[in-house]
């Protein structure tokens, strides 16, 4: 059991975050901007998607051996992989397209003197498949599958529900209202569609394999987790400093407000991704430097995965701040702070007691607004060269390892295709999810 | 008004001074030009002299701020600081570590990247706006719902998809453009026509939905109703009446942008192959060419404060009682 930074962080950030979403349910005005969120439809359908995004990403922060030793420390195994077994274990020698038998390059062969170009067997899909008929009807059976037990599930847990709401005597009928049919329905559609891709990936290779023989699929949902870690830990070091210069520099003003906003706006007058690229360059150059502080090289594309989530979290607290500062600007002049002024409370509590809550929805909506941002950026980066490690499995390195297949012939499109379209999925579900936050949080801004 | 550029203009100042000391604390502090010296060498079987002779070459060979060996004023100006840093001020930038002369560079390169960005930007900004104004013409229809559904669904694809989309569809498959490559004679339009549809693409669907609300909040004001009660057409009311107010709001976000236009894309043009800035910066990063990012990274403030300043300009131009002391 080897815990990276990054899992005990993330997990600690997660368990903190729901502690926090139940400790604001006590106030009635938050219960309510819950409601209204629970009330929409398209909130809920995106909501299940993430929750779904963020169980695979906590599976793939608990460390996990299962291997021999000597494997082990190799690679950093997690329950993901252990879910996944098989896969990322072995590797095929080359290209093969989804779901086919054989590899996408052909081989010569040498018999008996004449050279023949054969499409080699892969290793991985088991001998039982003879041809791609075979391939067909298991496939076929493995969607059956899947929408059996996920229709079981789903209509199970509504029956559930309603008999429980049937109990307490408030069962209204049979038509569930749009939020739970959209909720319900979503995860039929996710549960499905896992479970029919995990259902072929024990026997198959669903997306394909990629250049080094690697599984795509495998790797196309190990880059979940990275896309997840860097849209959280962003905001966790986002977050103080921006709150806490905002509330400074909006409540004292005067020097401090000039301080802060010469700091805001230094920093902002550099191009985002020049002061991205400036930071990561120097940061690696330290670490390059500095390879005896890392006990293996997981250790180190860890250290490199947290510091751009750092570095990220330090060049985007701009904005938040500028935000919070003039909400604080506002609030500042209501009779309330006035009243705890006057009481005598001391600067720091009233900014805690009474600026700090009132300034809650922004830092909420800005977070999550930009966490598709941040999953978008994360692809953007590792073009540049300045993204995540080689070493840790991401969509983007995906991309930029994959983009150039698109230009050779015959095409190889499938890895390209499944780190995209994983990443549309997470970036689709949380941009409608941010959406809702905001009306429900700040219903001012709906549009 | 002269008097307020002018202040505004020496505000600018501090603020660069910051970012110079900011890119130096970077590129100087946390790692000592050895690093850099170790890293361009490669990691194992150099050595001191050989560090040495790297900094030498490219003028490293200083103290960080405060030179003790000289005498008077060299004091200072024989320091890094001012060598590295102080320079960029008056456009100095240097030789990169490659050994080019960064300035004689930018100049050759802005060119291509203003080819790509400048109606990359106008054509983008009409399209979007077009795209807004019919969204708006049909609020609260299902090709409105539609239209925002499509927004986020634009959104939530990742750039690089477009682009690689881009160079898949139109070049590889249908063959109407080159994959990429450019050339400044005649044939330019060939080669610029993929990298704009692309941009277009990519930025219409944050773009369109922007400009969308910000059309609806200009509906729900007084002069709209005036406009509709005095019984205009509802073209008239928003071509006419509803664009013309917002374009105040919209000239904050473009007006900006406008003089960074020249340092192109970072990852269209490298993409595309196109000999701009930022092409230039990608490269200067795979090399790990630092002298070309320092450079950059100031360039570039310079450019979006000067955007900063074009912004205030702009908002005098077009609104009469917007008045600077």
């Amino acid at each position: 059991m080897h815990w990276l930074w990054s899992d005990v962080v993330f997990i600690f950030v997660i368990c903190v975050s729901l502690l926090c979403i139940l400790f604001s349910l006590r106030k009635s005005h938050h219960r309510l901007a819950f409601r209204r969120l629970l009330q929409k439809p398209t909130a809920m359908a995106s909501f299940v998607l993430l929750i779904f995004f963020l169980m695979v990403a906590i599976a793939d922060s608990v460390p996990f051996a299962f291997e021999s030793a000597e494997r082990q420390a190799m690679r950093h195994t997690t329950l993901l992989d252990k879910a996944l077994a098989p896969l990322g274990q072995d590797y095929e020698k080359t290209y093969s397209a989804p779901l086919k038998l054989q590899a996408y390059v052909s081989e010569t062969y040498w018999q008996d003197g004449i050279a023949t170009q054969v499409f080699p067997r892969l290793s991985y899909p088991s001998i039982k498949f003879k041809d791609t008929k075979d391939v067909k009807v298991f496939c076929m059976s493995a969607i059956f599958e899947a929408f059996l037990s996920s229709f079981i599930i789903v209509f199970g847990l509504s029956a559930f529900l309603w008999g429980g709401k049937f109990v307490c005597g408030k069962g209204s009928g049979f038509i569930p209202s749009a939020p739970v049919f959209a909720t319900l329905f979503t995860l039929f559609l996710t549960l499905m569609l896992t479970l029919t891709l995990y259902n072929i990936s024990r026997e198959l290779h669903v997306f394909g394999t990629g250049k080094i023989g690697q599984d795509i699929f495998y790797h196309a949902v190990k880059s979940i987790r990275t896309g997840l870690v860097i849209g959280i830990l962003t905001t966790v070091f986002m977050m103080p400093l921006a709150v806490s210069l905002g509330l400074a520099s909006g409540y004292w003003g005067g020097r401090v407000d000039d301080a802060v906003q010469y700091v805001y706006t230094t920093l902002s007058s550099i191009p985002g991704v020049l002061l991205i690229t400036a930071s990561v360059l120097s940061i690696q150059t330290y670490l390059a430097n500095h390879p005896e502080r890392f006990s293996s090289l997981m250790d180190e594309a860890d250290a490199r995965l947290i510091a751009l989530c750092a570095i990220l979290g330090v060049t985007s607290w701009t904005t938040l701040c500028r935000l919070i500062r003039a909400e604080v600007l506002k609030l500042r002049e209501i009779d309330f702070v006035a009243a705890g002024q006057v009481l005598g409370s001391h600067d720091l509590k009233i900014m805690m007691k009474h600026l700090l809550p009132n300034v809650m929805h922004v830092v909420l909506v800005t977070m999550v607004l930009d966490f598709s941002f941040l999953v978008l950026a994360e692809a953007l980066l590792a073009y540049v060269g300045v993204g995540v490690s080689p070493m840790t499995i991401s969509w983007g390195n995906m991309i930029n390892a994959a983009r150039l297949e698109l230009s050779r012939e015959p095409v190889v499109w499938w890895p390209i295709l499944a780190a995209f379209g994983f990443m549309f999925l997470l970036v689709l579900s949380s941009n409608i999810f941010a959406d809702a936050v905001r009306d429900a949080f700040d219903p001012r801004q709906e549009g | 008004m002269i008097y307020y550029f002018i202040r505004r203009i020496l505000y600018a100042l501090p603020i660069l001074l910051g970012i110079n000391v900011l890119t130096f604390v970077l590129f100087f502090m946390v790692n000592s030009p050895d690093d850099m010296a170790r890293m361009q060498l490669g990691q194992k079987h150099i050595t001191q002299t050989q560090i040495d002779a790297w900094k030498v070459e490219r003028g490293y060979n200083f103290p960080l701020f405060y030179n003790a060996d000289k005498a008077g004023s060299e004091r200072f100006t024989q320091s890094l600081f001012y060598q590295k840093s102080i320079k960029l001020f008056v456009f100095d930038f240097g030789r990169s570590d490659a050994g080019r002369d960064i300035k004689a560079d930018v100049k050759v390169r802005m060119w291509p990247s203003l080819a790509i960005a400048l109606p990359a930007f106008i054509l983008g900004l009409v399209v979007n706006i077009i795209f807004a104004m019919v969204l708006v013409f049909f609020r609260s229809t299902y090709l409105d719902l539609s239209g925002v559904i499509f927004c986020i669904i634009l959104m939530s694809i990742s750039s690089l998809f477009y682009i690689m989309g881009g160079q898949f569809v139109l070049g590889k498959l249908l063959r109407l453009v080159p994959i990429s490559g450019y050339d400044s004679g005649p044939d330019i339009i060939k080669f610029v026509a993929l990298p704009i549809i692309v941009s277009i693409i990519s930025g219409l669907g944050a773009g369109g939905r922007w400009y969308r609300t910000l059309f609806l909040e200009e509906l729900h004001k007084d002069y709209v109703k005036t406009a509709r009660a005095k019984g205009l057409s509802e073209r008239v009311v928003l071509f006419k009446h509803v664009l013309k107010n917002a374009m105040l709001p919209i000239l904050t976000g473009v007006v900006v942008i406008i003089p960074s236009l020249f340092m192109g894309s970072l990852v269209l043009e490298s993409f595309f192959g196109i000999p701009g800035l930022g092409s230039y910066m990608i490269d200067a990063i795979y090399q790990q060419d630092f002298a070309i990012v320092r450079a950059m990274v100031f360039l570039g403030s310079v450019l979006y404060l000067v955007g900063l300043i074009l912004t205030d300009l702009s908002y005098t131009w077009l609104d009469p009682r917007v008045r600077f002391s």
